[in-house]
């Protein structure tokens, strides 16, 4: 058996993105009992500078090829690449993160390959299935997050998923295996190279899950942007990163960067705090992972006491100055 | 620029779940949901609206599903599209992305001399952002997706920002290209009154069928199927969809064992004292 991962680099550090870092270890893991080979992809204009680092994850080999027309995304140039990588290859299953360039180009192959695509996995598993032998069982939520659906792809090959960057994990020990990089003798047309790009802007970055070991988050009834700041009080004092749900990023309380939640980001902390948020399922697919959940509500009757291990009945706006009070006595 | 074709989809509102499509065991009755206009195929709409009333470009816009999804093409026709076209047959039932989007790409192709598509960037209720793409493929058009604005409009060519993670993308591109737009790219425009009057009045006088009353205002809507768009069957539907739903799980809302803390001094109080023990000295 093989498999393919979709090899991103982050832009702005040139490093890996951690996505690919969590698609290679979920693939060792997958083709591990079968002494299956999991093969990286990556084309852009150079490789990322950290590249080495998959073998730790436990990638087998990696196969790329650079030109310096690609540095930014061309969908047609890339999926072209790719495609004749996986062509060349013949994997049973190709894995992308489902991150912007990876849900552009991963269905332009899917559709040129006629191959099944199935977006924003939450797990992946082989077994087997039928007279068909060993396949990939696919499981997403779906309907806003109220269902949550298992895909299968019986009949074709190359199998194909996504996985959101943060859903996947990491393993506790590294793994070490040899490094093994190849170029890839791609058939290249100028003619691929479809977009121009006259500006690129960084993004300031405000917000940063990844290492928050401690996120507190504001929902609807928190009530209005001012209130907000009780969240960022709360927050601050623990020294951890806030976030929200998608109601309060709705609503304008606080900008997009900082949603928690199915169409937000997915966030896996020691400590999550919910203040004010009913727990809507779109919210719990981001969140209920984490290590530890505390839920403030004053609804005793809301959904996220459905995924919390601590919970406080209360109103926020009375019981976050007395939680900020103590902080500051323990300090 | 000539022809635009927008792809809309009729939606169940997953966004506003209220107590009236949950079910006793605490998961959704998906059937009790509002159907809606996809939301961002209603930013993709208000972005072609925008090119027409600049250019002399006509907007057509197509949507796949049950005969119910004229909602959405009259909704389109209230808001300014010239025309419409419900793409629907039995035979489209079950259809994964790589099967719609082969649909679609015939129906693209029927309306021909099409020089611009635009989509919303995903449904709300698949999400899987798919669909877009796939159609550019089937079309051998370029593509940007996640396009946040449209800063320029040329005869054989656009300036769009695209939304990267960490950067913003400001992207020339030449005409044809498919584009899928997210929710930050305008204000989708409201229905026109007077285009909803007229529609309505017809429909009074003559109790014809949308399709009788969109010809008598100008409007087509058509409706078309498998052999209208020559397609090949084994690649529409349940057939020509490699992934299949194996299972499905309703997500339940059931609560589980939790510490309690009273919202008074003393909860608050020992509710501190054990997140500073476990989480800020360790």
């Amino acid at each position: 058996m093989k498999t393919i991962i979709y090899i991103e680099k982050n832009p702005a550090t040139k490093k890996l993105r951690n996505v690919s870092l969590e698609l290679a270890y979920k693939a060792h893991t997958l083709m591990k009992p079968f002494k299956g080979e999991v093969v990286g992809v990556f084309t852009g204009d150079e490789l990322p500078q950290d590249c080495d680092e998959l073998f730790k994850y436990g990638i087998n080999r990696v196969i790329y090829y650079t030109n310096p027309k690609l540095a930014s995304i061309q969908s047609i140039a890339y999926k072209n690449i790719i495609e004749q990588m996986i062509k060349s290859e013949e994997p049973d299953i190709v894995l992308f993160g489902a991150t912007h360039n990876g849900r552009d180009i991963a269905p332009l192959i899917a559709s040129s390959l006629k191959a099944g695509l199935t977006a924003d996995c939450t797990q992946l598993y082989i077994d087997d299935y039928k007279d068909k032998g060993k396949i990939l069982f696919q499981m997403r939520p779906a309907f806003g997050g109220n269902i949550l659906a298992t895909i299968i792809t019986p009949d074709d090959r190359p199998m194909m998923a996504t996985a959101r960057e943060g859903v996947m994990l990491l393993p506790e020990k590294t793994l070490d295996h040899p490094v093994k990089t190849e170029k890839f003798k791609a058939d290249f047309k100028d003619e691929w190279v479809l977009n121009e790009f006259l500006e690129i802007v960084p993004k300031q970055k405000k917000v940063d899950f990844s290492t928050a070991n401690i996120i507190v988050s504001g929902g609807a009834g928190v009530g209005s942007r001012e209130n907000f700041e009780l969240i960022r009080q709360l927050a601050h004092a623990l020294k951890g990163e806030v976030g929200a749900s998608r109601a309060a990023v709705d609503f304008g309380f606080i900008e997009k960067d900082h949603q928690v939640g199915q169409t937000g980001s997915v966030v896996r902390p020691k400590l999550y705090i919910a203040c004010g948020i009913s727990g809507q399922i779109q919210h719990r697919a981001g969140m209920e992972e984490s290590n530890k959940i505390i839920a403030l509500n004053k609804d005793p009757d809301a959904p996220i006491f459905g995924v919390a291990h601590c919970g406080i009945v209360g109103d926020l706006h009375e019981v976050i100055p007395v939680m900020l009070h103590y902080l500051k006595e323990e300090a | 620029m000539k022809r635009i074709v927008v792809l809309a989809k009729q939606v169940p509102d997953t966004a506003n779940i209220t107590g009236d499509a949950m079910k006793e065991d605490g998961t959704v009755n998906r059937a009790n949901l509002p159907a809606i206009f996809n939301p961002e195929d209603l930013n993709a709409l208000e972005m072609a609206l925008e090119i027409k009333d600049q250019t002399e470009a006509k907007v057509f816009v197509i949507s796949m599903g049950p005969p119910k999804a004229i909602e959405v093409l009259k909704h389109a026709l209230y808001m300014g599209a010239d025309e419409v076209m419900l793409v629907s047959d039995r035979k489209f039932a079950g259809a994964d992305t790589l099967a719609t989007s082969y649909v679609l790409a015939g129906a693209i192709n029927k309306i021909g001399d099409v020089d611009l598509v635009l989509a919303g960037r995903q449904a709300i209720d698949g999400d899987t952002a798919q669909v877009g793409p796939q159609v550019a493929d089937k079309l051998g058009f370029n593509q940007v997706t996640y396009v946040s604005r449209l800063s320029e409009i040329n005869k054989d060519y656009l300036v769009v920002e695209r939304d990267g993670e960490v950067q913003t993308e400001i992207i020339k591109t030449k005409l044809p290209v498919l584009l899928t737009v997210t929710s930050e790219a305008n204000e989708p425009r409201y229905p026109n009154c007077l285009n909803m009057l007229k529609y309505f009045r017809s429909d009074l006088e003559s109790k014809s069928s949308d399709v009788d009353i969109a010809k008598k205002n100008n409007w087509i809507i058509a409706q078309k199927g498998l052999e209208d768009l020559r397609l090949d069957e084994n690649r529409c539907g349940l057939k020509g969809s490699p992934t299949k739903v194996h299972k499905i799980k309703s997500i339940t809302l059931a609560g589980g064992d939790m510490q309690m803390y009273d919202a008074d001094h003393p909860g608050i109080k020992q509710l501190i004292n054990d997140i500073t023990k476990d989480y800020i000295e360790a």
